[in-house]
Formats: structure tokens, sequence, C-alpha cells
């Protein structure tokens, strides 16, 4: 069978969150890299992959896929039985309902919160040479503070946030908590120890230590 | 004992998950929270949903929150699997795949539309943004772009069955409708007869008489 295609660079954060489901579930996989100076994200032929030029796109035989969430539920419904993990709990109705709202808030309510931090500290320096915008960090720093009180509240009774086992969910936070800690706001997190331990689980994962390699905090 | 759906029925939100449970025909009651009073903020409310958001949900000792989280559970239990395709790899992951477009591109670019159109004249005493209005109108048409081409080789977004995903648009849907910007649909003519099309289901019909009863309200 013909590895499964990623296409995007490696070390962005939703090609990333596909990779690391990838090495959960133990599946042979090709990274295709994406120019994203030479426009190559807008190029027919990625577009006729992601119609709306972004990325990763993904291909399996006949299966072309975009959004980075949809393409981690695909590989994992595909490849956990064999591999003998359950990262989606589809078979029990209400584990896999605390999946999908854990996963949803990462989406909703931790990223919106956490990213720009990202964005100002790391990202825009380094490829717009702008400068780090404080007034955005500091109004995303308060949001994020509160959203940490609720993860701190609800991983003070559950090692992970669906339950007392890992899931989706508790993947989809690592590409971008992984880049948070290279910010000079990394110690935050040292407010909110049930957090901490939890980020510290799953940065210890072998899947995550793997792709973490390729996302290099200083670029 | 009934399912319950904690939250204003004009809330899009909302209506994502009233629709889920017309579709399958469980039983249910809507719990009004009235966010104009802060109810959303109630330590009651917040036991149900910790960001203090609606819509919350519960079933027996089960208690859920964001709303396509809440519609993916009803619609399993409830004999809506059909709408999900979950026993089928490439059929649940286009499904899975346009539900992430909804949210990410389609709802972004109408709710800080629908906030200034709606919300901001009618519950805030404020004047509607235009320049707000405007670029979110734009990025609404580059999206309504690919839904064009989508619909034009599909009759549904996941494929020539209907889903989850297309329902999940209706709320919004809905709002771009009624609101003073529907005729930009009229550039996009296989998006403007899908809209229709997921307009005209019997569940859709009941939960948009919920809403616009709820706003005739206030």
């Amino acid at each position: 069978m013909a590895p499964v295609k990623v296409f995007g660079p490696a070390m962005s954060t939703n090609v990333a969150r596909v990779l690391v489901c990838l090495e959960e579930v133990g599946a042979e996989y090709e990274v295709v890299n994406i120019d994203f100076q030479a426009m190559e994200h807008k190029s027919p032929e990625h577009l006729a992959r992601n119609p709306f030029g972004q990325i990763p796109a993904f291909q399996d035989g006949d299966i072309v896929l975009f959004e980075s969430r949809a393409i981690a539920k695909y590989v994992l419904r595909k490849y956990s039985k064999s591999a003998g993990v359950d990262l989606l709990r589809e078979g029990d109705l209400k584990e896999a309902a605390m999946v999908d709202v854990w996963t949803e808030v990462e989406a909703h309510t931790y990223n919106p919160a956490l990213s720009p931090v990202v964005y100002e500290c790391l990202i825009y320096p380094a490829m717009r040479g702008v400068p780090t915008n404080q007034k955005v960090v500091e109004e995303s720093l308060e949001k994020l503070k509160k959203v940490l009180d609720v993860y701190e509240a609800r991983l003070s009774k559950h090692d992970y946030l669906a339950g007392d086992f890992l899931s989706f969910a508790d993947l989809n936070h690592f590409p971008y908590t992984h880049y948070f800690m290279g910010t000079p706001h990394a110690s935050l997190f040292d407010a909110y120890p049930h957090v901490k331990a939890w980020w510290e689980r799953l940065a210890a994962r072998p899947s995550v230590k793997k792709i973490s390699a390729n996302m290099p905090l200083k670029f | 004992m009934a399912m319950k759906v904690y939250g204003p029925a004009a809330s899009t939100n909302v209506a994502r998950v009233l629709v889920c449970l017309e579709e399958v025909g469980l039983d249910y009651e809507l719990v009004p929270v009235d966010m104009t009073k802060g109810e959303h903020k109630s330590p009651a409310h917040v036991s149900r949903n910790p960001f203090g958001q609606v819509p919350a949900f519960q079933d027996g000792d089960l208690i859920l929150s964001e709303s396509r989280a809440i519609s993916k559970y009803i619609l399993r239990k409830g004999g809506g699997s059909h709408l999900l395709r979950e026993g089928n790899l490439s059929e649940a992951a286009m499904v899975d795949v346009w539900l992430e477009v909804e949210s990410g591109q389609f709802d972004s670019a109408m709710s800080p539309i629908v906030f200034q159109c709606f919300v901001v004249p009618m519950f805030m005493g404020g004047t509607t943004d235009m320049k707000v209005v405007e670029e979110n109108l734009e990025k609404l048409k580059k999206s309504l772009e690919v839904y064009e081409a989508r619909l034009s080789r599909f009759k549904y977004l996941a494929g020539d069955f209907v889903s989850l995903a297309d329902i999940s648009h209706f709320p919004m849907a809905h709002y771009l409708l009624v609101g003073p910007h529907a005729s930009v649909i009229d550039a996009y003519p296989h998006v403007k007869a899908w809209i229709a099309d997921i307009m005209s289901r019997p569940s859709v019909k009941k939960v948009t008489e919920l809403m616009e009863a709820a706003i005739r309200m206030n």
C-alpha cells in the first residue's frame, strides 16, 4: 500500500496536527512540502487539493482531503484498529461526545486565545520582519488565563481532557502549545499545575517528540 | 426524561442543536437563558458550560457544551447517523471536511456580519459598523466561490447526500436571508438553490419559526 501524502511544511501547526496522529497509529506517510514563498499554495495543482489554498492537504489513493481536523479523524478511523489505539472513542456515545466537546473547545476557545501570542512573538517577527504587537499579546494572555482556569479545573478531575484516557482532543492542543512554549510567556503555565503536568505528559509522548523535532522554536 | 437544551432559540449555535433534535424526532425541552440579563454567566449556567456560552445540553447525567459536539451526539443517539456517515471512511471524511469549512470559513465570516446587523442595533442600542460588515462580506464572497464550484459538481457539500455539514449552515444562512445582504448569494446560483433546499427541510422550517418567534419577543 502506498504511503499517504500530507501536503505542507512539516513545521506548520496544522500539518503537525495531522502528522502526530499518523505517528500515533504508526501509519506510513510522506510529507510533501508546499513552498509559500513561491505561492505554491495558490497554484492550480494545490487548489485542486485544497480549494481555499491552505495547508495541509492530504491524499490516500483516490481520496483527497483538506482541513487538518478532518484529515486527522480520517487517519485515526482508518488505522486505529490495526494499531490498537482508540483516540476517538466512537464506540461509546458519551466518551465520543467528550472527545468532540474538547476538540471543539481547542478550536473555538483555546486556540484563539493562545495563537495570537505565537504569531506576535515568533511568527510575524521571523516571517514578516515586524515587531511584536505587545497590546495584542497582553489581551490574548488575559483571555488565555481565563481559559486555563477552566482547563485547570477540568484537569484536576481527569488526567486528560475527555476523561481518564488520552484522546484526539488532547493531541489537537500540541502544535500551537509547542510553539507557545518557545515564546517569552511559556511560564504562564506554571500557575496552572495540572495543565502544566498534562502538557508535559503530552510532550513526552514519542509521537509528539518526533514531530516536534521538525518544529524549531527559532526560525 | 427529555433532553434539555439551554439557550435562546435565536442563537445560531442553539438553533444548530435544535435542528438536529428535530431531524431525529427526539423529545426535548428548550430552557431559556436570558443573555441580556447575563444569565449565561450565572453559576448555574457556568456549571453546564464552563465558558459561559450557549448552548449547554443535558441528557440524564451527561452535560455537554459546543453545538457541533452536541449535534453529533444527538444524531448518533437518535438514529440520525445517515447525516454523519461514520460507517463509511470516505463519506464521513467529506462530512467532516465541510463541517470544518462551515465553522472556519462560513461561520467566521457570517458571525461578525450578523453581530453588526442584528445584535448591535437590536440588543445593544448601537449602530452597525459598516467597515466590519464590508470586510466580512468580501471574505464571505471568496468562500462562496468555492462553495459554488463544489455545489456545481455535487447536490450537497459532502457529496450527493445531505449531511450535518449542510444542515449546520442553516442558522447563519437564515440570518443572511432575512438580513440586508441576502442578495450576495444571487451571484452564486448553485449556492442559492442549495440554501433554499436546506431551508425547506421540515426540521429547518420548525426551528426557523422558533428563531423568528424569539426575535419577535425582543
